[in-house]
């Protein structure tokens, strides 16, 4: 079967999902391309979108229709030669509208999984529920004839307790995508010595047409991405706890988030990170993993309390940020919760008192919008900000130091520990993945 | 027609903003003014200065294409809105795409003529950035041939515009070429920088030759020839003036050193179903300037300033070689050389043109008018080049589509 061929039925399984709209996204625009190709004519291309959500098939269609807008009219050069014969599409709006409904067309959205029996692939981002996985798998496969190969979007449980528990005897895979899929260029691919090369071929065409920047990772929970996040997650909290012995609570979360964001030249603070992936999913995720840790245990119990509150984070159906540790305006951090009374105190009552402890930041320091695109400087400002940084005798300083060595340990760890082929490898997925400006492993500070 | 019969004269210029990118109050997501507000800006501006609407006989609105831009049709109907005291007046809407507003001045100029009017109000506005620019290039192709449409450009016009530019390369040489058209696009910005109405009034670059020589065309991202800098704005803008005659003038009391004479007009258009005769000559506007200086009886070198229609760089360019200034093939070096830079021979676009002040598509034409009269009167502030009684006069020449629809204007100050 051509790669062609088999992209001619697929089926998205938690479509209406976070990942899986992004997913279906992608895949969709993939498929109306390979429609529209000469040699394709005739062909029928089918996507099915499942989920178990009607509301939510219903709000990926408007996504969906808004985001192929978007892609069209980005894409109208190359849309008006590909409708070159098409005599009745003459202004680039006729061609826009023409390509959207290509695309939709192609979409069959349902929440009946009898819809994915004739599929060539089926692409998962369900929750990360190992035992529902490997049911829905079975299922699938058993009724099925087409030997069907499942595409994952877990991003913790091992491929292999998957193909072992839906007896797929190596027809799947780990394709784990980073939030959101459609801008994210990262996909981490994952394989366990019984994948097929073919499965594997056809993953590598797959993610180059859809632009994306494939990092192999082992078949270790947690994979690169999340092996790195989840301890970076725990040791943020560990400081912010330690900090809390001498401070309030509160008090002590904002320098801790601070240090991690400004101090460290990253997109967001760690707090904030939890924030957005979701408490609940990054508690879930640690759950998942750490069976398979014999010697970590990565748990905390101020996650689970924060859970038992109801207290999440994670995103509105709109994409804008739920509280979480921090409750955010505009989606702006602007108030810090306090478990002890379930209140949210605003930064700015002891934000000057804070940034005074931790003392000024190094004179070289910009934030890090500025410094992960100055394309060519970037190098160069790093490590004039991080000698100076070492040079300084502040609590920031110090904290930010210890920061960055955990995070350079956990980077060496994914090596050592056969997660990740290479430093390369985790620092690609930090950077491409996480956007972060540098990756862990690093020698600034050494 | 040789001479004009009868004196006609232009005063009480307004241009509103050019609202687009570049501007900041300019922000694509928020609401914006429509396009009543700029009519009524525009036209209360002028008639501000001419003692009131009833001083006015008549009213002319040029528009290229608010029917698809803000899905508005019979414009004249606004003419009334800018003062009640317009109401039950005469009120035309003309369109000449990219010249609708110097059609909407000699519209206004033959009423003079015939003596059907005193005093008319000229109003140009176009209101474009209600639409993002690639279903805005739709609306704009309509100053084409349909019918060219679909094997067109997605960016119809800057593909027009391209293909001159890649004739003009392939036969005078691409470097040569674009050394012109960076000295033109220079021009515009530091000019547009002394008008406080100018969409690039407040734009900060240093070293704009460099910004310019980094930006290489790329087919695969815009257009094969040219690159964003080479292109005017997407504007929303009006411009207002009155027209008229020596009675109208008194009627508003404004003294001959505030107005400007019509000296002499030339309309030409060529058939819009025909492509260039060649690519790197813009023969409409050949023709027409050479009409207006001819009927003015001068010569192009007692010519002050120009206010031409560099819709594109290469337009500039090719601009300066119809009007005579260069030979075929030796504009880009006039332009380099720095002759219609505000200190040079012939001062070009001296508030930016369309490529520093912005491009209101169907309004271009009446703010050129109040460009002219501007400088013509010495009331261009910051802005204001020297004029002298040796060498008067002022040039306007808009151009509707590629190369089809052109008005040459030449004015000189009323009391000179």
């Amino acid at each position: 079967m051509t790669y062609d061929e088999r992209l001619q039925n697929v089926s998205v399984l938690g479509a209406a999902g976070k990942m899986g709209s992004g997913i279906l996204l992608l895949t969709a625009v993939e498929m109306a391309d390979l429609s529209l190709k000469p040699e394709n004519k005739g062909r029928t291309y089918s996507l099915n979108a499942i989920d178990v959500s009607s509301a939510g098939l219903a709000g990926l269609m408007r996504y969906l229709k808004a985001q192929v807008m978007k892609i069209a009219e980005k894409k109208t050069v190359l849309l008006r030669e590909l409708y070159k014969e098409r005599k009745d599409l003459i202004e680039n709006e006729d061609i826009i509208n023409e390509y959207i409904f290509e695309v939709l067309n192609i979409v069959r959205p349902g929440t009946k999984i009898e819809a994915t029996y004739d599929s060539n692939i089926i692409f998962e981002a369900i929750i990360e529920n190992k035992d529902l996985k490997i049911k829905l798998f079975k299922q699938i496969d058993d009724n099925n004839p087409n030997k069907p190969w499942f595409f994952t979007n877990t991003s913790s449980v091992p491929i292999h307790l998957l193909d072992e528990g839906a007896n797929l005897n190596g027809r799947v895979l780990g394709f784990h995508f980073y939030n959101p899929p459609a801008i994210q260029r990262l996909v981490e691919l994952i394989t366990t010595g019984n994948t097929s090369t073919e499965m594997i071929e056809f993953a590598n065409a797959y993610a180059k047409n859809l632009k994306k920047i494939i990092v192999p990772s082992n078949d270790k929970a947690g994979f690169i991405g999340n092996g790195h996040f989840m301890r970076d997650a725990l040791h943020g909290i560990n400081e912010a706890e330690n900090l809390s012995k001498d401070m309030p609570f509160v008090e002590a979360l904002y320098m801790i988030n601070k240090v991690s964001q400004d101090y460290l030249v990253r997109p967001m603070g760690i707090f904030q990170l939890i924030d957005y992936v979701g408490i609940d999913v990054v508690t879930f995720i640690m759950g998942v993993m750490n069976p398979h840790l014999p010697n970590e245990d990565l748990h905390n119990a101020l996650l689970d309390n924060m859970i038992e509150m109801e207290v999440k984070g994670g995103q509105n159906s709109n994409g804008s940020q739920k509280d979480g540790f921090l409750k955010y305006e505009r989606g702006k951090p602007v108030a810090i919760f306090n478990p002890d009374t379930k209140e949210y105190i605003y930064i700015s009552g002891f934000q000057a008192k804070c940034d005074e402890k931790l003392g000024a930041l190094p004179q070289s320091w910009k934030p890090w919008k500025v410094v992960n695109f100055s394309r060519g400087k970037k190098d160069a400002m790093l490590e004039a900000y991080f000698n100076e940084l070492a040079e300084m005798d502040t609590l920031g300083a110090e904290l930010a130091i210890n920061y960055n060595a955990e995070s350079n340990e956990i980077g060496a760890l994914l090596v050592s520990s056969g997660v990740a082929n290479s430093a390369d490898d985790v620092n690609t997925v930090m950077l491409t993945g996480f956007y972060h400006a540098y990756g862990p492993i690093n020698d600034y500070l050494k | 027609m040789k001479n004009l019969r009868r004196k006609v004269y232009m005063a009480a210029g307004y241009n509103t903003i050019s609202l687009g990118t570049g501007r900041k109050e300019f922000n694509p997501k928020k609401p914006r003014p429509d396009i009543e507000h700029y009519i009524k800006e525009a036209g209360q501006g002028t008639l501000k200065q001419i003692g009131g609407a009833k001083n006015i006989d008549e009213g002319v609105i040029g528009n290229f294409m608010a029917a698809r831009f803000n899905k508005q049709g019979h414009l004249a109907g606004f003419i009334p809105m800018i003062d009640e005291g317009l109401q039950y007046k005469p009120s035309t809407r003309v369109e000449g795409a990219c010249a609708s507003g110097a059609l909407a001045l000699t519209t206004g100029i033959k009423s003079i003529l015939a003596e059907t009017a005193d005093v008319v109000l000229a109003v140009g506005v176009e209101v474009q950035n209600t639409m993002k620019a690639i279903y805005g290039a739709d609306v704009l192709a309509g100053a084409g041939w349909f019918k060219n449409r679909k094997n067109g450009h997605a960016f119809f016009f800057p593909g027009q515009f391209s293909d001159r530019a890649k004739a003009y390369y392939e036969k005078y040489g691409m470097e040569y070429a674009r050394s012109g058209m960076k000295q033109w696009f220079v021009n515009a910005i530091e000019n547009a920088r002394l008008c406080p109405t100018a969409q690039e009034y407040e734009n900060k670059v240093g070293d704009l030759g460099a910004l310019y020589d980094k930006m290489r065309p790329n087919g695969k991202a815009f257009v094969d020839s040219l690159n964003v800098l080479d292109c005017s704005k997407v504007s929303d803008a009006a411009s207002g003036i009155v027209i008229t005659s020596e009675e109208g003038l008194e009627r508003c009391g404004i003294p001959k050193d505030q107005a400007v004479e019509v000296i002499s007009i030339a309309q030409v258009e060529r058939n819009i179903t025909n492509d260039p005769p060649d690519k790197t000559e813009l023969t409409a506007i050949k023709k027409a300037a050479k009409q207006a200086i001819e009927n003015a009886g001068i010569s192009i070198n007692d010519l002050a300033t120009a206010e031409v229609h560099d819709c594109f760089s290469i337009a500039g360019v090719l601009t300066t070689e119809a009007l005579g200034f260069a030979d075929p093939g030796k504009g880009a070096q006039f332009v380099a050389d720095g002759n219609t830079a505000r200190d040079g021979k012939i001062p070009m676009n001296t508030t930016g043109g369309l490529i520093g002040w912005g491009h209101p598509t169907g309004g271009t034409g009446v703010h050129q008018a109040v460009t002219i009269w501007e400088q013509l009167t010495g009331i261009a502030g910051d802005a204001q080049i020297e004029i002298s009684k040796e060498r008067p006069y002022g040039m306007t020449i808009n151009m509707g589509g590629d190369d089809v629809t052109v008005v040459a204007i030449i004015y000189k100050r009323a009391d000179w």
